[in-house]
């Protein structure tokens, strides 16, 4: 079957079999291998994509469903050769380290900063619950995400200001 | 890695045209919304669907709203629609505690309230909830649409009396008046399917409890509920000795399994002691004695 999916703003159609999952589209169709692929069993998070801005397992989506929808994937955090305040919030705090939840949970934040700009620690803790870091580097994860809440885009400040 | 068997892929733009589908393809064919059981499922090849119809169009399904003294949840409403809903938590206290410990945010980002139901796991919560409340169901078909309550959907682990052309619509839930509900789950550990769980719905009438429903999951209580123990409390005064006893007889009414979740003599135990801080909460809230 046909599929028309729009990947970090860019309109992708490819010929695939139905029972395709978005998290093989997304790495072996497209080549965006920064969404990365774990348990397979929607346990352990790290290939949590947004689509229309909510985050999901793409492991436990079909890449069928996905046609006709916005997916954003790690590769299109960064803007205008910026990093998304999450992204920076991992590199500053040490967010990371093998690396391998990192894509998984920047996506997660980033859908839980939008709607919760002003978290408590509590709250990041069970906003990642679906997450899961085998480097148990949780304490650094949750510091990341605490920098990005204070740290937003200088474009999202002026939006709050302006409305 | 795993992925699922060979299926065709349907999507529907109205509930007729799922009907339509469902009947085109055979009782072979399966709706999909959020898909996060059957697709587990599918990829374990436990499931096997020859054709799936995509109903995650069906935004007219997708939205809480109060009508007639009922609060209507559409079967698309997400997990985390629900448990964002004031209306929802305003009426039934025991669907934001259930929801809170449904999954994950992610997870539950996509999963859907008929999918859990039709899904019919039996150590699912929102069943379980859903069970203590005595909700009902509307299901439909081309024949048109038939309600049926909650309690009578789960006919087995797995199992539920639909139709192989049947779609569940909506869930309705009764708004009755001096009423408290309270859901309590023990888990290994975030996210995790229950040890044990039980919810409670407590309608006061003074002191005395006038109507009352308990929802177990995961300890093999037949249909998700404590029958017997709402029979032996149901116009009781609302005590600790009259809250020992539903503990007492709930218990007694479970068939845990035993398996890496715990014994069956742990569970029963517990199942016992989460009645007893279900209804305990239950009544306080009923009460207005907790926030």
């Amino acid at each position: 079957m046909q599929v028309t999916v729009n990947v970090n703003g860019e309109e992708y159609t490819r010929e695939i079999e139905p029972r395709m999952l978005l998290v093989h589209f997304l790495r072996d169709e497209l080549g965006l291998t920064g969404t990365h692929w774990g348990c397979d069993t929607s346990n352990c998070g790290v290939c949590v994509v947004q689509v229309d801005a909510v985050p999901v397992k793409s492991c436990t989506m079909l890449a069928a469903m996905a046609s006709g929808h916005e997916v954003l994937t790690v590769e299109g955090l960064e803007r205008d050769g910026e990093l998304d305040p999450i992204q920076q919030g991992f590199m500053n705090e040490h967010g990371l380290q093998c690396g391998f939840c990192t894509p998984g949970m920047m996506l997660t934040a980033r859908w839980f900063l939008d709607g919760n700009p002003h978290p408590s620690d509590i709250e990041i803790r069970e906003a990642i619950s679906g997450n899961l870091c085998r480097c148990t580097g949780y304490e650094n994860i949750v510091r990341a995400v605490r920098w990005a809440a204070d740290h937003p885009r200088v474009a999202e400040t002026e939006e709050v200001a302006a409305s | 890695m795993q992925v699922p068997a060979p299926f065709k892929y349907e999507r529907a733009s109205s509930v007729d045209e799922a009907i339509a589908l469902l009947e085109r393809h055979g009782e072979e064919a399966r709706l999909i919304a959020g898909g996060q059981s059957l697709l587990p499922l599918m990829k374990l090849r436990f499931a096997e669907p020859e054709a799936l119809v995509d109903i995650n169009d069906l935004t007219e399904l997708q939205r809480i709203w109060v009508a007639d003294d009922q609060l209507h949840i559409g079967a698309l409403v997400r997990h985390a629609e629900l448990l964002d809903s004031a209306v929802i938590g305003e009426h039934y206290r025991i669907l934001h505690d259930a929801e809170r410990v449904i999954a994950d945010p992610v997870v539950r980002n996509r999963g859907t309230i008929g999918g859990s139901l039709c899904h019919a796991d039996p150590a699912e919560d929102l069943s379980a909830a859903l069970a203590a409340i005595r909700g009902d169901i509307v299901i439909k078909s081309s024949d048109g649409e038939r309600v049926l309550p909650v309690r009578e959907l789960q006919t087995g682990p797995f199992e539920t009396c639909l139709s192989p052309a049947e779609i569940v619509t909506e869930v309705r839930l009764p708004i009755r008046a001096n009423t408290g509900s309270a859901y309590t789950k023990v888990e290994r550990r975030a996210g995790d399917y229950a040890v044990a769980a039980a919810g409670a719905v407590v309608t006061l009438d003074g002191e005395t409890i006038s109507e009352i429903g308990l929802g177990l999951a995961a300890v093999g209580a037949p249909r998700l509920v404590a029958a017997r123990a709402e029979d032996a409390v149901r116009g009781r005064t609302a005590d600790e000795e009259t809250i020992e006893l539903a503990a007492q007889v709930a218990a007694e009414e479970c068939q845990p399994p035993t398996d890496q979740r715990g014994p069956a003599d742990y569970k029963r135990a517990l199942a016992g002691e989460l009645v007893k801080r279900a209804i305990r909460t239950a009544i306080a809230r009923c009460r207005g004695q907790e926030a």
